[in-house]
């Protein structure tokens, strides 16, 4: 298996041959940092491509084929027009918030973004509680969406906020406990041990009933999180104008795009990395020859694969459903979702304490 | 049981019409006690205000009254006139039939007519600040020069009534207090369907009160249509209900024809009834778009209109047009049909009926929608009635109202089709009984699609049409409702009133009635449901 | 730098009906000359912002149904890059007048336009946004959207072929490839009354 930890430790010695340790740490640093950001543009760019593709399939047309070869520089015109828009400030908004907002909801964004292992050695966050970290980094866009509706001053922004901040408030509950369900079968919640201890098959295989009841529920609940799919009420086109960000212009609209793209793109990746082994190539136990032509696909291939799969998947059900109203939302969350998960969960432990998984 | 004898017994002074349609005019202290008896006697039972016509007599003002009675299917036109141009004051009759609240705030907008007990006389299409009134024979027009500023909305509202000695006493009624949570939906807005305003009183997610302000796409077709021809006047008709272009037309043609007593050849009755069928297809086909876009189902709004698109093939190789055809004329048809429009028209249903299938599949079984559907917006048999909400609307909530049923015009007479009716009359009956609309036109062109009898496509007209005088109306089933014209004439080349019976305006009024205790979701729900045009509201 | 004429991807230059315009605006800014480096930036900022504009969804009668009908299955306008139709005015780019404006509606659509971040471009689409088209002599219609905001496009029809209209963008398109991003912007305005 192609490990970046050789990579990135030929890279720390070169760099401690002629400086101190601290700034090599801290120019590395700064290294990572710039690439996150750029992998997040990249990544955004290309979801925003499959999205118009995709969509145009399903709804028996084209799409965007004609700035380049098969529509390929349509985001990158998209990505020139919104760097030069005019920001336009507002006469009465709470100045302050109103250009916190976007900054938070990015924020969040990327550091939930940094805790996804793309490859064997290739994490950048990476403590012994990997999970809740990423949980509470990605809460942290909640208030930046409140923020937005609140300092724009607008009716109609703030009945969307506060929409969009009781759903996402909600739905985390059945995130935290689907993705518990599978840290209580794996027994850790350090993101590169969740996805080595997969090397002998993956966690939904190994956790059969429970795990997949568990996988579907992170679906739907991490749909409801992102704000899309039948969930995408707050900031439904049809009813609300834009929603809670309807009074953003120029690149702080720009930040709050990216920010579902890449958000669809952090749920998927979870789903790939709790439940569908990550960067681990599919084994199976007794294969030794299809195990080791699968371990020549190097790991980041693997990921992202899988979490462009839940990507598509994530991707068909929006364009199917219609939307479900606020009330009905949190209806399915209190009344179905958070009993079903809890009771998952104990399902989980007691086949766990019997061994009574793979 | 005789009609005019019965008015006759109850108002001694009435005096009937001679020519036209049979007409009474009451004078204005007897007009409500008449209303009244009509309306609750068991043997009469008028309950169907169809419309309510502003009039302009020279040296008074009046309105003329088109009513029918659900249970036995008679009509009566009532005619009645204010004592002078000054003061015009006439009573209201919004306490017995509901649809008359928004049309006497039509008249007062055009005719400066006010109502007396009329609980909200303002304006329901001009601006507040607009001076005069635009459909007076001596308006000028010099007085409304474009105005920029913005329109400053008011939040009271008047009332006449009388006191004992018969003195006139303004009240003011209040539409929306101050510490209420008001929100501005529209007129530029995804959802409204055209430009219509909605100044919706929440209270977080609820409806407590909604106020429609309608207007913004008023054109004054009926003030030009004064000044215009009568076969002038049928260049406009396509673009009141733009879904409902050759029912439209239709409707006009139909009245002139009546008026002149003009029998057209049965080919073109076949023509027309074909046309009007796929247009209502096309309409219907477009409705389920568009709930589907309003639901967040955006899929189905593709497939919907892609299947609209082979409609619109059809239509454009016989009439030249996608959207404004104007086809039909007074006397026939503008052309013949195209050499392949029977072999085209054939094959689109042969390819329509399994897609409607597929429809289904997608939106309607769909759980989601169902909620989304199921028990909002419910509008009760009574109400539908009293407002006049005809159409599909009128259809689900268990009023078998379909003029092409109540009095046949063209084929329909002749040919064998079930009228839709479902009783829970909320949104998902409305949204079905359009589903099942599509079926039965099908079916209708399919009886007839092959029988078209050769003949001429027009009748030979003089150049210059002048109708005999009288009052003549005329009604077709359009897509979203019974579409009627009221014409006036008084001889002439040009129409003295031409007013069109809206089949939208009946629609929006309802919508404060049924959306009470609603969400804000649902509002979008019964809107796509309601399904309403808005340049047939404003005209 | 000589800027050169626009080019409309699969379409040629003298297809298009009126050139006469576009030569004149580009013999204005060769006149005024640029350097090689602001007139590349130039490009590249044209090439995105032409092929990437939203349209407002705003439709106020028939010829909104044509702008539907644009962008579904058949015409498709998400080829061009047109499909995101934003809601909110601060988010788009351009605003396609669809339909007649009214006397109660031209201050709410000059509110609207004055909403809109820059660049931004005006097209009237109908003859009723042109110039009143058959409602001329009404009371209530104002007599062109040009009375009340600059307009860079007309589509003239009743209501026009949706090809109609993608000739009617394709010619924004070339005003926009023809734009300096530190410079002015030619656009047709009457005076207001």
């Amino acid at each position: 298996m192609f490990d970046f930890s050789i990579v990135s430790s030929w890279i720390h010695g070169l760099l401690t041959g002629f400086m101190p340790e601290g700034l090599a740490i801290f120019l590395e640093c700064v290294v990572i940092g710039v690439c996150i950001m750029l992998m997040y543009a990249v990544l955004a760019i290309i979801l925003i491509y499959m999205e118009r593709k995709v969509c145009a399939f399903f709804q028996c047309r084209l799409g965007p084929n004609r700035v380049g070869k098969y529509g390929l520089m349509q985001v990158f015109a998209d990505v020139f027009k919104m760097l030069i828009k005019e920001i336009i400030t507002l006469k009465s908004s709470d100045r302050l918030l109103y250009n916190l907002a976007p900054y938070m909801v990015i924020l969040a964004s990327i550091l939930s973004f940094a805790c996804l292992p793309i490859n064997k050695g290739m994490e950048v966050l990476d403590f012994n509680i990997g999970v809740f970290f990423l949980m509470a980094a990605s809460s942290i866009g909640v208030v930046g969406i409140l923020l937005a509706g609140w300092s724009s001053n607008n009716k109609f922004t703030l009945i969307g906020a506060m929409r969009s901040g009781a759903q996402i408030i909600s739905y985390e509950l059945s995130v935290g406990l689907s993705i518990l369900t599978m840290v209580v079968l794996t027994g850790t919640m350090q993101f590169s041990e969740i996805v080595a201890n997969q090397a002998d098959g993956w966690n939904i295989f190994k956790g059969h009933v429970p795990a997949l009841i568990a996988f579907i529920i992170y679906l739907i609940a991490g749909n409801a999180e992102t704000n899309r799919g039948p969930f995408d009420l707050p900031e439904a086109e049809s009813e609300l104008t834009a929603g809670y960000h309807t009074e953003y212009s120029g690149m702080h609209f720009g930040f709050f795009y990216l920010a579902e793209y890449l958000n669809l793109f952090i749920v998927s990746g979870v789903a790939a990395t709790v439940f569908l082994g990550g960067w681990m190539p599919f084994h199976v136990s007794g294969l030794d020859g299809f195990n080791s032509i699968m371990d020549f696909i190097p790991g980041f291939v693997w990921f992202f694969g899988k979490a462009f799969f839940v990507v598509f998947l994530l991707m068909w059900i929006k364009w199917t459903f219609p939307r479900l109203r606020i009330d009905q939302i949190l209806k399915l969350e209190w009344k179905y979702l958070v009993p079903i998960s809890m009771f998952n969960l104990l399902l989980m432990v007691l086949i766990v304490v019997f061994g009574l998984h793979f | 049981m005789n009609i005019k004898d019965r008015i006759l017994e109850i108002v001694p002074e009435a005096q009937f019409a001679e020519q036209g349609d049979l007409t009474a005019t009451i004078p204005a202290e007897s007009f409500h006690a008449l209303a009244e008896r009509l309306k609750y006697d068991k043997d009469t039972q008028f309950d169907y205000l169809l419309s309510l016509t502003g009039m302009d007599w020279g040296e008074t003002l009046g309105v003329v009254y088109h009513l029918e009675s659900t249970v036995y299917g008679h009509t009566i036109v009532l005619k009645t006139m204010t004592a002078n141009r000054e003061n015009p004051e006439l009573p209201s009759v919004s306490d017995l039939w509901k649809a008359a609240e928004f049309n006497e705030r039509e008249v007062f907008d055009f005719f400066g007519i006010r109502f007396i007990n009329h609980s909200d006389m303002r304006r329901l299409y001009l601006r507040e600040d607009w001076v005069g009134y635009p459909l007076r024979k001596d308006y000028d027009d010099s007085l409304n020069p474009l105005r920029m500023t913005n329109e400053v909305t008011e939040d009271t509202t008047e009332e006449l009534s009388l006191d004992e000695e018969g003195n006139l006493v303004n009240k003011t009624n209040v539409l929306f207090e101050d510490k209420e949570y008001v929100v501005n939906i529209g007129p530029q807005h995804p959802a409204t369907h055209g430009v219509l305003r909605f100044r919706t009183s929440l209270e977080g997610e609820t409806i407590k009160k909604i106020e429609p302000y309608c207007g913004y796409i008023h054109r004054g077709i009926e003030k030009m249509n004064e000044s215009l021809t009568y076969p002038q006047t049928l260049a406009l008709t396509d673009r009141l209900d733009y879904l409902g272009a050759h029912q439209n037309r239709h409707a006009v043609c139909m009245c002139v024809e009546k008026a002149m007593g003009v029998e057209v050849s049965e080919r073109v009755q076949y023509i027309r009834t074909i046309m009007d069928e796929l247009q209502r297809i096309d309409s219907h086909l477009l409705f389920y778009s568009c709930a589907c876009m309003d639901l967040g189902g955006l899929t189905a709004f593709f497939y919907g209109f892609r299947d609209r698109e082979k409609i619109l093939d059809i239509f454009e190789a016989t009439t030249g047009g996608r959207l404004i055809q104007n086809y039909n004329t007074i006397g026939g048809v503008q052309a013949d049909i195209a050499p392949d429009f029977v072999k085209n028209v054939k094959e689109f249903i042969a390819y329509l009926r399994p897609l409607l299938k597929e429809y289904h599949d997608v939106f309607t079984g769909n759980v989601i929608t169902q909620q989304r559907f199921k028990g909002v917006g419910v509008l009760t048999r009574e109400d539908a009635i009293s407002f006049g909400a005809t159409g599909g609307t009128g259809r689900a909530s268990g009023w078998a109202c379909d003029t092409r049923k109540r009095k046949p015009y063209a084929m329909y007479g002749k040919v064998d089709f079930k009228e839709i009716v479902y009783t829970e009359g909320d949104c998902f009956a409305r949204y079905m009984v359009r589903m099942d609309e599509i079926l039965e036109s099908m079916k209708i062109i399919e009886q007839l699609i092959d029988n078209i009898p050769e003949g001429d496509y027009q009748v030979k007209m003089k150049p210059i049409i002048r109708v005999p005088e009288g009052n003549y109306f005329a009604s077709v089933e359009a897509s979203r409702g019974e579409f009627g014209v009221f014409i006036e004439s008084h001889g002439d080349k040009f129409p003295y009133r031409m007013k069109y019976r809206s089949t939208g305006l009946p629609l929006v009024s309802v919508i404060d009635t049924i959306t009470r205790g609603a969400k804000i979701a649902d509002l979008i729900a019964i809107g796509a449901t309601l399904d309403y045009v808005v340049p047939d509201i404003d005209r | 730098m000589e800027i050169k004429k626009p080019k409309i991807k699969s379409m040629q230059y003298e297809d298009f009906k009126d050139n006469a315009y576009l030569e004149k605006m580009v013999a204005e800014i060769n006149a005024e000359g640029t350097n090689v480096l602001l007139s590349s930036l130039d490009d590249l900022i044209n090439w995105g912002r032409s092929n990437s504009l939203w349209p407002l969804t705003f439709a106020t009668s028939c010829c909104g149904i044509e702008f539907m009908a644009l962008g579904a299955a058949r015409y498709d306008m998400a080829r061009f890059g047109f499909e995101v139709a934003r809601a909110s005015p601060r988010q788009a780019d351009m605003i396609m007048v669809c339909g007649t404006i009214t006397d109660r509606m031209a201050p709410v659509l000059k509110r609207l336009y004055d909403q809109m971040p820059e660049p931004k471009y005006v097209v009237a689409v109908g003859g009723c946004a042109v110039s009143g088209g058959p409602f001329k002599k009404s009371y209530h219609v104002v007599n062109g959207v040009d009375q009340i905001m600059p307009v860079d496009v007309y589509i003239p029809g009743c209501p026009p072929r949706p090809e109609s209209f993608y000739y009617g963008m394709m010619q924004l398109q070339r005003k926009v490839k023809l734009e300096k991003f530190f410079g002015g912007v030619n656009r047709k305005e009457k005076e207001e009354k």
